[in-house]
């Protein structure tokens, strides 16, 4: 299936699952959905470095809290431009407020600096070396935000969430507006890890992935290529988290340097399967659902403990995921 | 910037009796990821569990922690044989370990995190023991025997550790196992058999450690996420499997530490071990005493 058209069809289905969730007229499904639909992001931009390539990123919550408070501070910087932008800087103020899909697009470009960095540093070491690498750079980083002020440290922020938002002749309740744009944000992750599926780059990933020496002696640029993967997967994480300040309303640093999103982002794609987009999607929808049930009907450290015991379980005794078992139950007839 | 000598002499002695506690909490990662290649990152959790045990025990018996460490050695030794027997059979066995045998790892920290969180509730937690609060004085300099008793029993157990690798048979195949297993098996030793003695060494460790850890500061079951960054940074920087070179490295971590929280803040010290990985990585991969 060429590129346009699959991107068409899960728009398509994107644009369904939006008017069902309309339809069905009920708020609490938009702040479920979003969250869920943050996870399919999340796990898809996991599985470009760490099913593609092979390579392990602890580091998800890092990426998602810098997503988040670019988003935090653009938004500190709007609220008050004329004290904050002087000199040179003040060319900038017409451009503000910036839009979300703006701070979306700043945020992954952050993230995505942020991980090409972080690859150069450490991927031309052995493979173990980047995972204890995004470990530490979470706890890094957190100690950063911790430490500047002007983000609200370790005492927060808050954001004032607008209650609609006018988009040409619409008008949307803001939490529909979040979904919108995180519903958008999947579909872009899944075309885009699709695509590299089904082209040369996808190739050159799986090369690295089944032996980097091989691949190395067979003429495929190995550092570049990684780099190529850190960039896009942090970016996409980057992007999931610059809507969160808006969805949570109080950002704080504990919250988003969580270490579920460090867990989810490696369980789900490990769970659904990681040689396939369809993988990371199946586990995101499989187990964010089944967090959102847990976290309401019984509690969110039960729900917790419910993925790391799947995620052990999975890679002890099912190592190709759901779409790999499924697969095999098809090809045995 | 002038530093006042009575401040510098503290923020060194202080540095060193922490970076002797860092050499408890690495050598396990140092025997399990130096030397045997088990990219263990679930060791901290291991020992969070270690200073959980220490106590629940120091308040039902009042036992001092340092002896409840010891006698839960063996049963942290089998925790270990059993966690690598997982492993083995799971992933090492078939060629699998890098991503999976991470992701599994990765899981197990998570479940002892949140299974202690279910458990003991993310409240601070400490224990009882005479020594924790006095300080002794030579001249200007403090020495708070809450750092000093886990620094002298740490360094008795690596300086243990060393004379067992280096003057047992089973000590010196583990050194070889993972250089060459093959020259191993001609020596009649079953490499999976000492890995698997070697991993139980290495959570065993993490009894100890766990225990000096509550000595030395009250905790909760997410604080073993901040020496995962610091156990790695030293076992890198003193070159991957050597004991000697994880105290050096340990004892330099605790004095930038030191100096970092005396004259920056504490908040900035977990940064400290990251700059030092990176710059371990990126400089001299091969640790100050590596081959």
């Amino acid at each position: 299936m060429p590129f346009t058209r699959f991107f068409l069809l899960t728009l398509a289905a994107a644009a369904a699952a939006f008017a069902a969730a309309v339809l069905v007229h009920n708020d609490y499904l938009f702040f479920a959905g979003y969250v869920v639909l943050q996870f399919v992001v999340l796990a898809t931009a996991w599985n470009i470095l760490g099913g593609y390539c092979g390579y392990v990123n602890f580091g998800t919550a890092a990426f998602f809290a810098i997503g988040a408070y670019t988003a935090v501070a653009l938004h500190k910087l709007a609220a008050n431009p004329d004290r904050y932008l002087s000199g040179g800087w003040a060319l900038l103020k017409p451009l503000f407020p910036l839009s979300l899909p703006t701070l979306v697009a700043v945020g992954g470009l952050i993230a995505g600096i942020v991980g090409l960095g972080m690859g150069y540093l450490t991927l031309r070491l052995r493979g173990v070396f980047f995972a204890i690498a995004t470990l530490a750079m979470a706890v890094v980083f957190q100690t950063l935000i911790i430490n500047w002020d002007f983000v609200g440290g370790s005492r927060g922020a808050y954001i004032i969430r607008p209650d609609h938002i006018t988009i040409g002749a619409f008008e949307l309740p803001y939490i529909q507006y979040l979904f919108l744009i995180m519903l958008l944000l999947a579909v872009l992750a899944l075309a885009i890890a699709r695509a590299i599926e089904h082209s040369r780059l996808g190739f050159a990933f799986a090369s690295i992935r089944d032996d980097e020496l091989a691949a190395e002696a067979a003429g495929v640029p190995t550092l570049r290529i990684k780099l190529i993967a850190t960039t896009l997967s942090g970016a996409l994480m980057g992007m999931a988290g610059a809507p969160f300040p808006y969805y949570i309303g109080y950002v704080e640093p504990a919250a988003a340097f969580g270490l579920a999103y460090a867990v989810n982002a490696v369980a789900m794609p490990m769970i659904g399967g990681t040689t396939s987009w369809g993988g990371p999607l199946v586990g995101a929808i499989l187990l964010g659902s089944l967090q959102q049930i847990v976290t309401v009907t019984v509690s969110s450290a039960v729900n917790l403990l419910i993925v790391g015991v799947l995620l052990v379980m999975f890679v002890v005794i099912a190592p190709k995921g759901i779409v790999g078992l499924v697969y095999d139950r098809l090809a045995r007839g | 910037m002038s530093m006042p000598p009575d401040l510098l002499a503290n923020a060194v002695v202080a540095g060193l009796l922490l970076g002797g506690f860092y050499a408890a909490v690495t050598v396990g990662i140092s025997i399990a990821f130096g030397m045997l290649d088990v990219v263990n990152i679930a060791h901290p959790a291991f020992i969070i569990l270690g200073s959980y045990i220490a106590y629940f025990l120091n308040i039902t018996t009042g036992v001092d922690p340092i002896v409840i460490a010891i006698l839960a050695l063996p049963a942290f030794y089998l925790l270990g044989v059993a966690v690598y027997q997982v492993y083995y059979l799971s992933f090492e066995r078939r060629g699998q370990e890098a991503l999976r045998g991470l992701a599994f790892f990765f899981g197990l920290l998570f479940i002892t995190e949140v299974a202690l969180i279910l458990v003991f509730g993310v409240d601070y937690r400490y224990v009882q023991a005479p020594y924790i609060g006095p300080s002794w004085h030579i001249g200007f300099v403090d020495l708070p025997l809450r750092m000093l008793i886990p620094c002298v029993f740490s360094l008795l157990m690596v300086a243990g550790l060393q004379l067992y690798l280096t003057r047992t048979f089973i000590g010196r195949a583990i050194q070889a196992v993972a250089q060459d297993q093959l020259a191993l098996r001609l020596l009649a030793a079953n490499p999976t058999r000492i890995k698997r003695i070697a991993f139980g060494i290495s959570i065993a460790t993490a009894s100890l450690a766990g225990a000096f850890l509550i000595i030395i500061q009250p905790i909760e079951p997410s604080v073993g996420r901040e020496y995962i960054g610091r156990v790695f940074a030293i076992c890198v920087l003193g070159g991957m499997g050597s004991l000697p070179g994880t105290v050096i490295a340990s004892m330099l971590l605790g004095i930038m530490e030191s100096f970092t929280a005396t004259f920056y803040g504490p908040s900035w010290a977990p940064a400290v071990a990251f700059g030092f990985l990176l710059l371990a990585l990126a400089v001299r991969p091969a640790g100050i005493l590596g081959r």
